[in-house]
């Protein structure tokens, strides 16, 4: 089955990885703007930082017959620098326009700090003034259920923001329902030991349904499986849902969401099918 | 599209599937409190308050345990949070 992985980090990932994806069914792939492990120190970092995601990444993608899509931002972890987080907000609109950069994000809150807070809002204001869509991280274990409830105030307060075109990454048991109720698009992230498991996602499915839902690896530095949506696909399969309830969740759905954006363009695996017939 | 019904597959069944599978989770939550115990214990700590909540939780018979263990592992809401943080009144 072919597959979409909405949120991966592939920039922190060797080319093989992209040969295995490729290998499993993924035909596209999602890359949010993320933490490098270590704080970077300037603008300019943040500026090579945003022309590898959307000049290299793309043709490093390709080489396994994968397309590359991208989003920009500076991460909640680099957000207590206040003045460093607003100089890469004021630079970021240079690469929108870029190909396949389909918006802002991931953005969020990490320890749900004042700071945080204040950045995520500036980020939701140079999004809604853009018209970007919006990919959100939310907090990780003890911090997530009221991080992402400060998230879905902070959203929600902003009346420019059409919820339709706002993914909130990361949900588990706890936050699922509140996002999808609020209207926003919901991603379910498959962890080895946070996050989620293959098996809880069919879990969600099931409870609430497949509508405005994607599940991703979000694949990076650390540990963390890039095959991840397979095994996804596999335990719905072993469940014995039907292929196009699996296919919705990992292909039409994330095509659905970003085919929002002003930025996308998609070639269908059909279509290359074809052409070779 | 409407929710897939995880009823189709009844009740019989999924405990074929996931007996195993549950027998040893719970034999291993079980191994690791040995291996606490045997380290002298964690009475009175926050984290072993939290695991002792989450065990009561999967003992209870209401729906929605995994979503009752995930709120037992985190932090409260603060309604006020937007006037502390941003001085404005929500």
């Amino acid at each position: 089955m072919y597959y979409i992985d909405p949120h991966i980090h592939m920039v922190s990932r060797v080319t093989d990885d992209y040969e295995n994806l490729a290998r499993m069914g993924c035909v596209a792939v999602s890359e949010p703007a993320f933490w490098a492990g270590f704080d970077r120190g300037s603008v300019d970092g943040f500026r090579d930082y945003f022309r590898q995601l959307t000049q290299f990444e793309q043709k490093r993608a390709g080489w396994s017959n994968i397309q590359h899509w991208t989003w920009l931002c500076i991460n909640a972890k680099e957000a207590e620098d206040v003045q460093l987080s607003r100089d890469v907000i004021a630079m970021i609109p240079e690469f929108l326009d870029q190909p396949g950069v389909l918006g802002i994000g991931e953005i969020g809150l990490n320890k749900n700090t004042r700071n945080e807070a204040i950045v995520f809002l500036e980020h939701l204001d140079l999004a809604a003034k853009t018209d970007e869509l919006i990919l959100i991280h939310t907090p990780h274990l003890e911090d997530k259920y009221k991080g992402t409830r400060m998230i879905l105030d902070m959203l929600c307060d902003d009346q420019r923001l059409d919820h339709h075109r706002v993914l909130v990454d990361h949900v588990e048991e706890h936050t699922i329902g509140r996002v999808l109720e609020a209207g926003f698009w919901a991603g379910m992230t498959l962890y080895p030991t946070s996050k989620c498991t293959p098996e809880r996602a069919c879990d969600m499915v099931e409870m609430y349904g497949p509508e405005r839902l994607m599940v991703n690896s979000a694949g990076d530095w650390g540990p963390s499986r890039p095959i991840a949506v397979p095994d996804f696909i596999m335990a719905m399969r072993k469940r014995g849902h039907a292929e196009s309830l699996i296919r919705k969740i990992v292909y039409e759905n994330p095509l659905e969401f970003f085919g929002q954006s002003r930025n996308f363009v998609f070639t269908p695996p059909e279509i290359n099918e074809a052409a070779e017939a | 599209m409407s929710t897939p019904n995880a009823a189709e597959v009844n009740a019989a069944e999924v405990l074929e599937q996931e007996f195993l599978l549950i027998r040893a989770k719970i034999l291993e939550v079980a191994a690791k409190l040995d291996r606490l115990d045997r380290a002298g214990g964690a009475a009175g700590s926050v984290q072993l308050r939290q695991i002792q909540a989450g065990l009561d939780i999967l003992q209870e018979s209401e729906a929605n345990r995994a979503e009752r263990v995930q709120l037992a592992f985190s932090l409260d809401y603060e309604d006020g949070w937007r006037e502390k943080y941003l001085g404005k009144e929500t």
